[in-house]
């Protein structure tokens, strides 16, 4: 490992400012397209599965007759298509593209990643149908059998190889936070699936570690490519530096130090060793810290460009995505006490609080990020604003209705169920009408991923005549963007942000 | 560049520091756990039923985990007459605690539901005995046939008129439906011995 930072970092001679952007996009242009174009495939997927395990609460008799139809079946296939299909391919294939471009250096062991796709496709097939087949772990959060993580940890061991010989020929001495937190992530997962694949856990201290692992994917798999990403394109997009380079290592470090020791939260109340919980909680408190860090660090670099959320896509959805992370992480720390787990635990108010992490912030990220990414590697522009803007609006209310139908509803399930006066079923009816919310917003979400998943199909295939200039919502004022180099133009101009960080 | 080798290394302690107090040390000290009074390991019909369990995704809906006194009204809602220890569940391989209530909690259903009927034909169709369940009907676990044809070992299940199929045919219980009945009579949590009930 010392070896890997001391061979490469005396090259710091990046090829001459103008080409090397563009050569360093190109190199990543096939496994980057590879990586999202899967990811797409699945989120597609993995939205008709959540769309038909919806509408069963509406529809209990509905296609009753064939097993692999069943709602136990249907709910983990959605769960594992959309976080190890969708959000881990799109995070890697984002984070692909991130990492040669901070490190200004072309991308290396392109054909180990391509490699690693098929693989990582071949294991989703394999567990996708597996548990719909009958062969489910019944685990939380892995659900799918041991065979298909058998394409997919090899996968991941790929992508690491990859990342590592890129690093070895960086050419930049400083980091930026975006590499601290996509070389901790590529370090991370592996290590969880590993950890938690093996088999030495049963009962009790299967549940801590289960817990212990499906929160450390959200926390430590899945945040920090949507943070590197996020701290990434709005200083990028709106064309200032960020706000405070300390303020981003003390987030780092404190996301780091306390995450990981929050997940037995999950289990408040259950038949677990007190002080394990009581960890937990503490630690999820104290996550605070590095969400208004990061939230305070985000704010101070927005501030003053609002208007610039206006014309471009790219800062739209980023900046939802990172208004979700302070508000998904604020309501995970308040919720972990006990009073307040007494109440939510075991209702839809759950499901309600991971969708608002898995989508509002790092699905919406990713979003983000793929509308500035695709048209410098392709080449080509996006097709449509007017429907850039349909993706946006289908998406963005459909969380929100999403949401807010089932807090309501999991805090009205949580008093009635600790009212033993209120009959079970009488706890079952009164959640019926948010859950039917919930069937129609995951609808509006499922439009808007088809139509992204047609935009996406438009621009890797270069159809039609190539649209003029970058995509904005609107026609931009002059000189809005200007010292960004643009928010879709293929190729950077102005000074570049993050070069900005090797000063 | 020492700060890229501090990053993967700090990044890296702090992974395995609580992997070995979440994963491992719990593994550890509860190693040594005696089974509470009447949890027993599974026969090969009960393991069976377990499997389906696991297979359907009950866990999805249904916890297995009765919470203790003062913390919810489990029991108040007569799911339970003591809180659930980690004694009961020794005997699971992998565990069905759950994380959802869209249906009531399991872990003591023997108690309050011991009925094979009940269970049959709240499997074959739970609206027939839950009027506004929103539990799925499980009929592959069952058969459908002529009266005229059913052997006498065979499980027929009692419905109400409104959904017993039609003329002489009746529903029949499959071994997988058996077994899943012989797995929920597992679940039944027995009084402890000592004073302190959690």
């Amino acid at each position: 490992m010392p070896d890997v930072a001391s061979s490469s970092s005396a090259s710091a001679s990046p090829p001459p400012e103008e080409s090397w952007r563009r050569v360093v996009d190109a190199s990543t242009r096939r496994p980057v397209v590879a990586f999202i174009v899967s990811a797409t495939v699945w989120l597609l997927i993995g939205s008709l599965l959540a769309l038909i395990a919806s509408f069963k609460f509406q529809f209990p008799d509905w296609w009753t007759q064939q097993p692999w139809l069943t709602f136990g079946r249907i709910r983990p296939a959605h769960l594992n298509t959309v976080i190890y299909g969708w959000i881990s391919m799109a995070g890697v294939g984002v984070g692909t593209w991130l990492w040669a471009r901070l490190l200004k250096t072309e991308l290396r062991g392109q054909w180990l990643l391509l490699l690693s796709v098929a693989l990582w496709n071949v294991g989703m097939v394999v567990g996708t149908i597996g548990i719909l087949a009958g062969y489910s772990r019944s685990i939380e959060w892995v659900e799918m059998p041991y065979a298909a993580f058998a394409f997919i940890v090899p996968a991941l061991l790929l992508v690491v190889v990859s990342f590592v010989q890129t690093l070895r020929k960086r050419h930049v001495h400083h980091l930026y936070i975006s590499v601290w937190y996509l070389g901790a992530a590529i370090l991370w997962g592996p290590f969880l699936l590993i950890a938690f694949l093996l088999p030495i856990y049963s009962g009790v201290p299967e549940a801590t570690a289960n817990w212990w692992y499906a929160h450390n994917i959200l926390g430590l798999w899945i945040t920090p490519p949507g943070l590197a990403a996020a701290y990434y394109f709005i200083p990028k997009v709106i064309g200032r530096p960020v706000y405070s380079y300390h303020l981003s290592y003390l987030g780092f470090w404190t996301l780091a130090l306390f995450y990981n020791w929050a997940g037995v939260h999950h289990l408040v109340g259950g038949p677990v060793p007190q002080w394990l919980e009581t960890v937990s909680i503490t630690f999820s408190a104290m996550m605070i810290i590095p969400v208004i860090v990061v939230a305070v660090n985000h704010h101070m670099t927005i501030i003053g460009h609002f208007k610039k959320l206006k014309y471009s896509p790219t800062l739209r959805f980023v900046v939802f995505g990172a208004m979700s992370y302070t508000t998904v992480s604020l309501q995970g720390s308040l919720q972990s006490f006990r009073y307040w787990q007494e109440v939510t635990h075991f209702t839809h108010y759950t499901i309600a609080h991971s969708h608002l992490g898995v989508y509002a912030f790092a699905t919406m990220i990713a979003f983000g990020s793929i509308y500035y990414i695709m048209p410098r590697v392709t080449k080509w522009e996006w097709g449509s604003p007017r429907l850039v803007s349909l993706h946006f609006w289908t998406t963005g209310l459909g969380v929100g209705a999403y949401f807010t139908a089932l807090t309501i509803g999991g805090v009205l399930q949580g008093f009635q169920m600790l009212d033993p006066d209120v009959a079970f079923l009488t706890v079952v009816e009164n959640t019926k009408p948010w859950l039917v919310v919930r069937s129609v917003s995951g609808t509006l979400m499922t439009i808007g991923h088809f139509v992204f998943a047609y935009l996406l199909y438009r621009i890797v295939t270069q159809s039609g005549t190539r649209p003029e200039g970058p995509t904005y919502f609107y026609p931009v004022p002059e000189g809005t963007f200007e010292a960004a180099g643009g928010n879709g133009q293929p190729t950077g101009t102005a000074r570049e942000v993050e070069a900005e960080s090797d000063r | 560049m020492t700060r890229i080798v501090l990053v993967f290394l700090g990044a890296f302690a702090a992974i395995a520091m609580s992997f070995t107090a979440l994963a491992l040390l719990p593994s550890l000290q509860l190693s040594t756990i005696e089974p509470t009074p009447g949890t027993t390991d599974y026969t090969y019909d009960e393991q069976r039923g377990r499997d389906i369990y696991m297979r359907e995704g009950c866990m999805y809906c249904h916890s297995q985990q009765v919470r203790p006194a003062g913390f919810g009204a489990d029991q108040q809602r007569g799911w339970g007459d003591r809180g659930s220890r980690p004694g009961d569940y020794v005997y699971d391989e992998t565990h069905q605690i759950g994380t959802m209530r869209t249906g009531p909690d399991l872990h003591d259903i023997a108690s309050r539901q011991p009925s094979r009927d009940w269970h049959l034909a709240h499997l074959y169709q739970p609206r027939s005995v839950s009027p506004g369940s929103v539990m799925p009907a499980y009929p592959y676990l069952f058969e459908v046939k002529r009266k005229a044809n059913v052997q006498p070992s065979e499980v027929t299940v009692p419905l109400s008129a409104e959904y017993a199929p039609p003329g002489d045919s009746v529903v029949v219980a499959t071994h997988e439906a058996l077994a899943l009945y012989d797995y929920l009579m597992t679940l039944e949590l027995e009084p402890l011995d000592d004073a302190s009930n959690p």
